[in-house]
């Protein structure tokens, strides 16, 4: 046992305040075949083929009701489909599991627990304890920019600073994909821009999966390779978004194209 | 902490008194108290109310006193404490283990629902008969009223705290890969902490009742039994000496239970608003100015700790 983790501290030495590197995960592919989604008693999307490429970002667009969060659940394994399949690498999903996290967009941090208790969770879950466990959440609290308040209860901390813990958390159990919903949905503008920067910079290296769901066409444009547009009950078609990612690539003609379609296919 | 003030007269003359200031007041008001009673009794006042066979105040002390250096006192003390706390112990272990079952369990509801709702409403001391039937010995009669009598109360607020969590909590731990033992010490038992206390707070006090109640019916030694057969043979003062000593008793347990609560749920976020009359910077700054001697400028608490100063 002691063997094995003085291995894994020698492969990757922790350099100072420098936080250690990722686990290299590999991505995990999601596919939905004719799925229905919703409740029983409330179904809210039909049909839906969808197929997310392992490693790469996915944004879900679409007015609030239209069931972004109904899919982002379905993937989670928080809902089963109502019709068709929902697979993870060609095998059908059965339930949640920590390979697929979920972030909310409401407060989803356990608000009787320090930042740092609430990344350690899922470490706990995974079997790690003791002084690991503690250096590898306060790890990750310092890759989001938390380091000095992962002592912090979350209600002492910004709106702001609850997401990126929650990134935090959810990253730290090293999953193979991470659902987002709306998490920079109750943000002010500019905290927004940061965290859409902080999000780039942090999942880069961890090879995760992201479906990333917003109402936002700017960021849905900005954080994703490829939009998938929601509208009517149906998956309305799934766009690819021309690289490279730059918030000031607001006049590149391609860019602005995909902009008028996304906007006029929303029906705004 | 009462530092000298100069008088001042105007909008800040009548600001309410602080820490030192409250527990006088609480001091003066239980001084007033007893003093209405020794001269009501004293001076056997009769209107309509008869305080002319009252014991008076110092008729208590007195018998206080005796009972105090007496062996009988403290072996009726630790009877009452050892059967109080038995019972509520394991009222607050059931009740919470019902609590989150009933909440958490359709089948759990389902079978223990009718049974809980219609032995609720029974008053714990009409249990006598049946602990009589039920228990070889008085002892284990009284510990099961105690129980029961708090149980209900753990029961009911475990359960509205369990169904009253936030989902995203339970949905955030289950999409870690945390399972149902996961969830119930991670989620379940901890957000619901502060209502589980609410049920304890009351538990505590009607578990008094029942003991004392049980005591006075059925037992042997006790507070309540001492108290019962002071009143038997006419010792007044006997009998107030035993409700002085419930009285106090009562308000030790459940101030303790209070107090481990709030030790629990201090994670809770709290108003930053301090209620009326706490003292602003003006009233600290005023004063300092005037009095330039060597005046020990007290720092305003913090909203933090003026919040937490209670006077339980």
């Amino acid at each position: 046992m002691s063997t094995s983790s003085d291995t894994e501290v020698t492969s990757a030495p922790p350099t100072g305040t420098e936080a250690k590197a990722p686990t290299a995960v590999r991505g995990t592919r999601l596919t939905l075949r004719g799925a229905g989604l919703g409740r029983p008693d409330a179904p809210v999307l039909a049909d839906v083929d969808l197929d997310v490429a392992p490693g790469e970002i996915l944004t879900v667009v679409g007015p609030s009701g239209c069931g972004k969060s109904t899919l982002l659940r379905t993937l989670a394994g928080l809902l089963s489909p109502l019709a068709g399949e929902v697979g993870q690498d060609g095998r059908p999903l059965t339930g949640p599991a920590a390979d697929r996290a979920l972030i909310f967009q409401e407060d989803a941090l356990l608000p009787w627990r320090t930042l740092r208790a609430n990344v350690e969770l899922p470490l706990a879950i995974k079997g790690l304890r003791g002084a690991e466990r503690r250096r590898q959440a306060e790890s990750w609290l310092a890759r989001v920019g938390l380091a000095d308040h992962s002592r912090h209860l979350p209600h002492r901390v910004s709106g702001g600073q609850r997401q990126r813990a929650q990134l935090a958390r959810a990253l730290a159990g090293a999953p193979r994909a991470v659902l987002m919903d709306e998490p920079f949905g109750a943000l002010d503008a500019q905290t927004r821009a940061g965290m859409q920067d902080l999000l780039v910079e942090v999942l880069r290296g961890t090879g995760a999966t992201v479906v990333f769901v917003t109402h936002d066409v700017d960021e849905a444009l900005f954080l994703g390779d490829r939009v998938a547009l929601l509208g009517n009950g149906r998956l309305t078609a799934v766009r690819n978004v021309p690289r490279p990612h730059d918030r000031t690539a607001h006049d590149d003609p391609a860019r602005v194209a995909l902009r008028r379609d996304v906007l006029i296919s929303l029906g705004t | 902490m009462t530092q000298q003030q100069p008088q001042r007269k105007g909008r800040f003359a009548l600001r309410y008194p602080r820490r030192a200031g409250r527990f006088a007041l609480r001091l003066a008001s239980l001084a007033a108290a007893l003093g209405a009673w020794q001269l009501l009794a004293g001076l056997k006042v009769d209107l309509w109310l008869r305080f002319s066979q009252f014991p008076t105040v110092a008729d208590v002390a007195r018998a206080f006193a005796d009972r105090l250096s007496g062996p009988d006192y403290w072996t009726d003390l630790t009877d009452s404490l050892t059967r109080i706390l038995t019972g509520f112990l394991l009222a607050a272990v059931l009740g919470v283990a019902t609590g989150v079952l009933v909440a958490r369990s359709r089948l759990a509801e389902d079978l223990l629902g009718p049974v809980l709702e219609v032995i609720r409403p029974i008053p714990a001391i009409a249990l006598v008969p049946v602990a009589i039937l039920l228990f070889p010995s008085n002892e284990q009669g009284i510990v099961f009223i105690t129980c029961t009598a708090a149980f209900f109360p753990v029961l009911v607020s475990t359960r509205h705290a369990v169904r009253a969590l936030t989902p995203v909590w339970e949905e955030a731990v289950l999409t870690m890969g945390g399972g149902r033992w996961r969830i119930l010490g991670s989620v379940v038992l901890p957000g619901a902490l502060p209502g589980i206390f609410g049920g304890l707070s009351v538990g505590i006090g009607v578990s008094w009742i029942c003991v004392i109640s049980a005591e006075m019916i059925s037992g042997q030694y006790g507070v309540g039994y001492r108290t019962w057969q002071d009143y038997t043979v006419v010792n007044y003062a006997g009998v107030f000496v035993g409700m002085v000593t419930i009285g106090v008793l009562g308000w030790i347990t459940s101030t303790a239970v209070e107090l481990l609560g709030r030790r629990l749920t201090r994670w809770l976020p709290r108003t930053s608003y301090v209620p009326a009359g706490r003292p602003g910077p003006l009233r600290a700054a005023a004063p300092a100015a005037r009095t330039s001697a060597p005046t020990k400028t007290e720092t305003a608490p913090s909203t933090e700790e003026a919040r937490d100063e209670h006077l339980v």
